[in-house]
């Protein structure tokens, strides 16, 4: 199944922030979108999401669901957006409560995504007692338990510090290492974008138009190993370079405001 | 740390030069915590100087009985049997009252809280009607429903739906919405989003609001049977004013201050079951 974003402008009120934005997310494909704060990024991902209607342009499904997906498209969010009056595991569980599932088919189902996320120790703990980490690793097992056909990732690192950013980062990749889910992974972390896309969408400075569309020429296996690790830095360069004199001027912009 | 501090003063630590002095604490203060019997403690000594007061003859026991003349006039209440008398008609009012207050709140604060045509009209009615002293439409409510039971019940329900519906539309709208959007990307329906996501996250602002309703309550109860109403602890007291038996006029605000202690204590269980994960 393709995510396809279709001419995508939208606008609140005078202030226009995105304009004419295309590109295809195919199956099993991770999309990094960056650009300067205040590009439209999130709104993007929202619209594709279907949680905002663009003022022109569209977000479209191109192919059949995977027969066993129970919401193609879900999100992981920056801020986590647990229930706090939910234990882990009823988190977890929380959008399988209104399916067709059996309680024996939902327990099997949230087991297996908190054993996948290592939080079957956790099962029973409250948000609040759990570091921001733990809090997003949640966030991932309630995304896993609807088995996703793309992921649509708003910053889910950037609340974290940078250790266990390195952490979630190596579980990303290694819940995305066998294509079966693609991911929509929007960020302002360069160093992100180059270890985990397949594509990275360059938006420019708002109003937030498709700047370039950069390729990563090797697979995310081979972006952990040494050798890579100098094209991945030039990549980064050649990316900050794209955005370098726009993020200075949405810097200025943002101060003023 | 104190102790380690004074007696390195003048000294180096090991590898530095020159003497050195502690850093000053500064830290101190703006954490007010409640001692567990301070409390008490203070009530008992208020308590103990108002009974010297009286039995020294400083005061004058027809102007302010002593607590002990206080806590007999209850006991003799409690052996007749009129202050379950009244008290059980006070109650019905207060239960009857809080109760349809409580669910007309509930019902227009969800609604307004979720959609905008109830929104636009009842946040409008209940700014013009809430400033409005309630007691001040008992006669009118008297002329409507009668002198029965209805028109102090329906003045209760009327201070309490107002303080009750603004408490849940303000709980609603306090609610992340980061949390329905989450909701709302799983395609969870609406009806499972207000009952888990909107309801557990409103219920803190509901709770604080039934605090501020019983209050409400307690006290519309006293003016209304005060007004017109035979029994009921808002009539005794008034009874007990008209006769000077100041006595049982403060056996009835006793009685009424432990009603609204127990009502209070009621609502911090319900806060610690159902909010436990704060």
């Amino acid at each position: 199944m393709d995510l396809i974003a279709d001419r995508i402008s939208h606008r609140f009120g005078a202030l226009e922030v995105l304009d004419n934005v295309s590109f295809t997310v195919g199956a099993g494909e991770v999309v990094a979108i960056v650009g300067p704060s205040g590009c439209g990024k999130s709104t993007l991902l929202s619209i594709l999401g279907g949680l905002m209607q663009p003022s022109a342009g569209a977000a479209e499904l191109r192919g059949a669901q995977p027969p066993d997906s129970r919401n193609p498209l879900t999100f992981v969010f920056q801020d986590f957006a647990l229930l706090p009056w939910c234990s882990v595991e009823e988190n977890v569980e929380f959008p399988l409560l209104h399916r067709a599932l059996s309680v024996g088919e939902r327990r099997a189902v949230v087991e297996d995504a908190l054993r996948r996320t290592s939080l079957s120790d956790f099962r029973a703990t409250y948000p609040k007692q759990l570091s921001g980490g733990m809090r997003q690793r949640v966030g991932i097992a309630r995304a896993l338990a609807v088995r996703p056909a793309i992921l649509l990732m708003d910053e889910p690192l950037s609340a974290l510090d940078s250790q266990t950013r390195e952490l979630l980062m190596e579980d990303f990749i290694r819940l995305l290492a066998d294509g079966s889910m693609g991911a929509v992974y929007v960020t302002h972390n360069l160093e992100e974008a180059v270890r985990l896309a397949d594509r990275i969408v360059v938006l420019s400075r708002r109003p937030g138009r498709v700047r370039d569309v950069v390729s990563i020429p090797m697979t995310r296996g081979e972006r952990g190993e040494i050798a890579a690790r100098e094209k991945l830095l030039a990549l980064q360069s050649q990316l900050w370079s794209l955005i370098r004199e726009e993020a200075i001027d949405a810097e200025r912009e943002v101060q003023h405001a | 740390m104190l102790e380690r501090a004074k007696t390195n003063r003048g000294r180096s630590p090991p590898g530095v030069d020159g003497d050195t002095r502690p850093v000053s604490f500064r830290g101190a203060g703006f954490t007010p915590k409640a001692g567990r019997w301070s409390g008490w403690l203070a009530l008992l000594l208020v308590i103990g100087l108002w009974q010297l007061a009286g039995s020294a003859g400083w005061v004058n026991p027809l102007f302010l009985p002593t607590p002990v003349a206080i806590a007999r006039a209850i006991w003799q209440l409690a052996i007749s049997g009129a202050l379950w008398h009244h008290l059980s008609y006070s109650i019905m009012r207060i239960g009857t009252g809080w109760m349809l207050g409580t669910i007309a709140g509930v019902i227009v604060g969800f609604a307004i809280g979720l959609s905008s045509l109830a929104r636009g009209v009842g946040i409008t009615f209940i700014s013009a009607l809430f400033p409005i002293p309630k007691i001040a439409l008992l006669p009118l409510l008297i002329l409507w429903l009668g002198i029965g039971e209805e028109p102090k019940i329906a003045t209760i329900a009327l201070g309490v739906f107002f303080s009750t519906a603004i408490s849940v539309y303000s709980g609603v709208d306090a609610v992340p919405r980061s949390l329905i959007r989450m909701a709302q990307s799983f395609n969870v329906p609406f009806h499972a989003i207000v009952r888990r996501v909107i309801w557990p996250g409103a219920l803190p602002s509901i709770l604080a609001g039934f605090r501020i309703s019983a209050s409400v309550a307690l006290l519309l109860v006293v003016s209304a049977e005060m007004i017109g109403a035979e029994f009921g602890i808002g009539a005794f007291v008034l009874q007990a004013g008209n006769l000077m038996q100041t006595d049982q006029l403060l056996a009835g605000v006793v009685i009424l201050s432990l009603f609204g202690l127990a009502v209070g204590r009621l609502i911090n269980l319900l806060e610690t079951r159902l909010l436990h994960w704060r």
